[in-house]
């Protein structure tokens, strides 16, 4: 029975308490009762220009807090792996909250490993647990990075000569689809004849087909090129070599192209690791779900680049303060590109209908199939 | 569709042959030269990746792009020495070695890249040779880079020599018949040896153009199997300099065909197109692989034909 298997990592931290109590008899206590240790697991490097950077960045403004220690491990396959290394945080560096940061770190890993240690608290980023079948231990954050993205559409629309904007997506999945259909309306906000041009890859990381669609975007006329895919070096320094303009996404990418970057949708991570920090340090229970965006100050644009005019900068630092504000960035009603109605009503930005998206919206050329 | 769209479809494939192969063409090139010793290395998807990073830090510590190019050659030859040294060992299978190899050069390329994901290298500029077109789509699609030139003319110094020279009836007849080799007072060894560190050479250079010139930048995903795939067009080409240059064109000409579709409109289906490479490829090896003549230009010495 498994309660009843001792792993490798186990028994070696159990011979180390041994001999570090025989060795330095009765000063073992563990010290981390008082302080916050933080585990947190990536799925490629941390300086990635991409997703894993944007949660490295906030780890570092978090370690700055006193009293509050990290620890990181990068390249971590969404495989047994990433159990090895969340219990080896929780064994050896008494980690008392764990983070996985990649979407199949979830589902069996994390809920496992919530389940065998009840006292470290688990999250993970993306919206997947479910207070009926999850341990009250594990949870959810994210971010509504839409709201940043509809930022980097109002730029874009005041940016563009030929109203063709591109989109280089990695999977048709709800979180791009909002992601794109946020762009197109922050575009069309300031722009009524913008359109978006979309080209799905197939997968997250694909560095010579994103060069290649970007290159195809460029050829079909678009002038400002954004993406939602892991790390998008490659999208916006391809972009900057055909001497067109960019919005990043996830991270800041604003070194990558001095010429057209616009701006960028990023998390701000910092912020909800904070509050975990925070409430762990204080004995206080962690929230479940936790998610937000400009409101709650959990997404945030890249400061403006070389590429944004002082009308661009204007008018987006406006949507910005709109966001803030909670505007809804959907109003309806809005069709599809098919013709169908989808956003009968106005709805909030964090409505959990517009989680569900499975619809380009009419001004985006693409299809999800 | 209208001509127009045509046309752009057929910019973009035109364009991406001439963006995509090159790596294609020098890993393929590179296994030719050792497959028709006698031996295959399946670790040239190491080599590959090794070969990008190490030439993203030459070019970035020196200034010089080019010298990235070479030290990448210089790094692929090593790891291809390592595997032909190995498999001269008795009883050592090239096969289990050359996925070994594989894993070692991800993984050293992987440990010592880490620091250069950041920072930005001189790349290697392209020729423009399509200025005369007065077709700004066709002009940037006729932007070459140099080492595309370098690889051509190398599949045909190799188609020559392989035919016309000494040295390339002894790489040929230790890949034949080793017995017939050895009875000439050849060492066999020693050909493989060379040629397998000839071929990671090439390998290295397939990995310089990733990350120095397409996409051009050094991340882990850059090859996301490149080198495996041109190993199997090795096979595909039957071992021929010149049609391992002709597939991996072919190949990368296919490769452009999913983003090209999507940015004419056509957007259904991207799944599919995107798969297009991999299905030509299986639709034309199970059409040639039944032919006597693709049996009589294997190399009677490889283990995987033996």
């Amino acid at each position: 029975m498994s309660e009843f298997r001792i792993s490798r990592r186990q028994f070696m931290h159990g011979a180390g308490a041994m001999g570090a109590s025989g060795l330095l008899a009765g000063a073992s206590t563990p010290a981390l009762a008082a302080g916050v240790t933080l585990g947190i697991v990536y799925v490629g490097p941390r300086d990635d220009f991409g997703w894993n950077q944007a949660h490295a960045v906030a780890i570092k403004g978090l370690k700055a807090v006193a009293g509050v220690k990290a620890v990181e491990e990068e390249n971590v396959p969404e495989t047994d792996a990433c159990s090895k290394s969340m219990e080896s945080m929780v064994n050896l560096d008494g980690a008392n909250i764990v983070l996985g940061t990649s979407f199949g770190y979830f589902t069996p890993f994390m809920i496992d490993l919530a389940k065998k240690y009840p006292k470290v608290e688990f999250r993970h980023a993306a919206p997947l647990w479910d207070g009926s079948k999850h341990p009250k231990n594990l949870g959810s954050y994210f971010g509504y990075l839409n709201q940043a993205h509809y930022v980097n559409g109002v730029a874009a629309g005041l940016s563009t000569k030929s109203n063709k904007l591109g989109f280089v997506a990695a999977k048709p999945i709800a979180s791009v689809l909002s992601n794109i259909n946020s762009f197109l309306l922050g575009a069309r906000k300031v722009n009524p004849n913008a359109v978006v041009q979309v080209i799905f890859t197939g997968d997250w990381s694909l560095p010579v087909r994103e060069a290649e669609a970007t290159n195809a975007l460029v050829d079909a006329g678009c002038d400002v090129i954004t993406c939602h895919v892991d790390g998008p070096k490659v999208v916006i320094e391809t972009a900057e070599k055909r001497g067109v303009k960019s919005c990043g996404h996830n991270a800041s990418q604003a070194p990558l192209a001095p010429k057209g970057f616009l701006t960028g949708a990023e998390y701000k991570w910092e912020t909800i690791y904070k509050i975990y920090a925070d409430k762990v340090a204080k004995g206080e229970p962690l929230p479940n779900m936790l998610a937000g965006g400009y409101d709650t100050d959990m997404v945030m644009n890249t400061p403006f680049g070389a590429g944004a005019s002082e009308e661009a900068r204007k008018a987006a630092t406006a949507a910005i303060a709109d966001l803030k504000a909670k505007k809804p960035i959907y109003v309806g009603p809005l069709k599809d590109n098919k013709g169908n109605l989808v956003i009968d009503k106005t709805y909030d930005n964090y409505d959990p209908y517009l989680d569900q998206m499975n619809y380009l919206l009419e001004g985006v050329i693409g299809s999800i199939t | 569709m209208n001509d127009g769209l045509i046309t752009t479809v057929l910019i973009a494939l035109l364009g991406g042959a001439l963006r995509v192969s090159t790596p294609f063409m020098f890993v393929a090139l590179g296994e030719c030269l050792t497959e028709k010793s006698g031996r295959v290395n399946l670790g040239l998807e190491g080599t590959l990746v090794l070969g990008a990073v190490v030439a993203y830090a030459t070019s970035y510590h020196s200034g010089s792009p080019w010298l990235g190019v070479l030290a990448a050659g210089g790094a692929g030859a090593v790891l291809g020495a390592i595997h032909g040294f190995v498999c001269k060992l008795p009883r050592v299978n090239d096969i289990a070695i050359g996925i070994a190899m594989m894993l070692f050069g991800t993984g050293i390329a992987f440990f010592f890249g880490k620091a250069y994901i950041q920072p930005t290298a001189p790349r290697l500029e392209p020729l423009s040779l399509g200025a005369w077109t007065g077709d700004a789509k066709l002009a940037t699609a006729l932007q070459i880079n140099p080492l595309l030139i370098v690889g051509v003319i190398i599949a045909f110094c190799m188609w020559w020599a392989f035919a016309n020279t000494r040295w390339g009836l002894l790489v040929r007849m230790s890949g034949d018949s080793a017995p017939a080799a050895r009875a000439m007072g050849v060492s066999v060894d020693l050909v493989r040896f060379l040629a397998t560190a000839g071929g990671g050479f090439l390998a290295g250079i397939g990995g310089a153009f990733l990350s120095l010139y397409y996409p051009g930048s050094w991340n882990q995903g850059l090859s996301s199997g490149q080198g495996l795939m041109a190993v199997a067009l090795v096979i595909f080409a039957r071992w021929n300099p010149l049609r391992c240059v002709a597939a991996a064109l072919l190949f990368g000409a296919t490769g452009a065909i999913g983003p090209a579709l999507q940015s004419v409109g056509v957007t259904q289906g991207y799944y599919f197109f995107n798969a297009a490479p991999y299905i030509l490829t299986l639709l034309i090896m199970v059409g040639s692989a039944g032919s006597k003549q693709a049996a009589r230009e294997a190399p009677g010495e490889l283990s995987i034909t033996k």
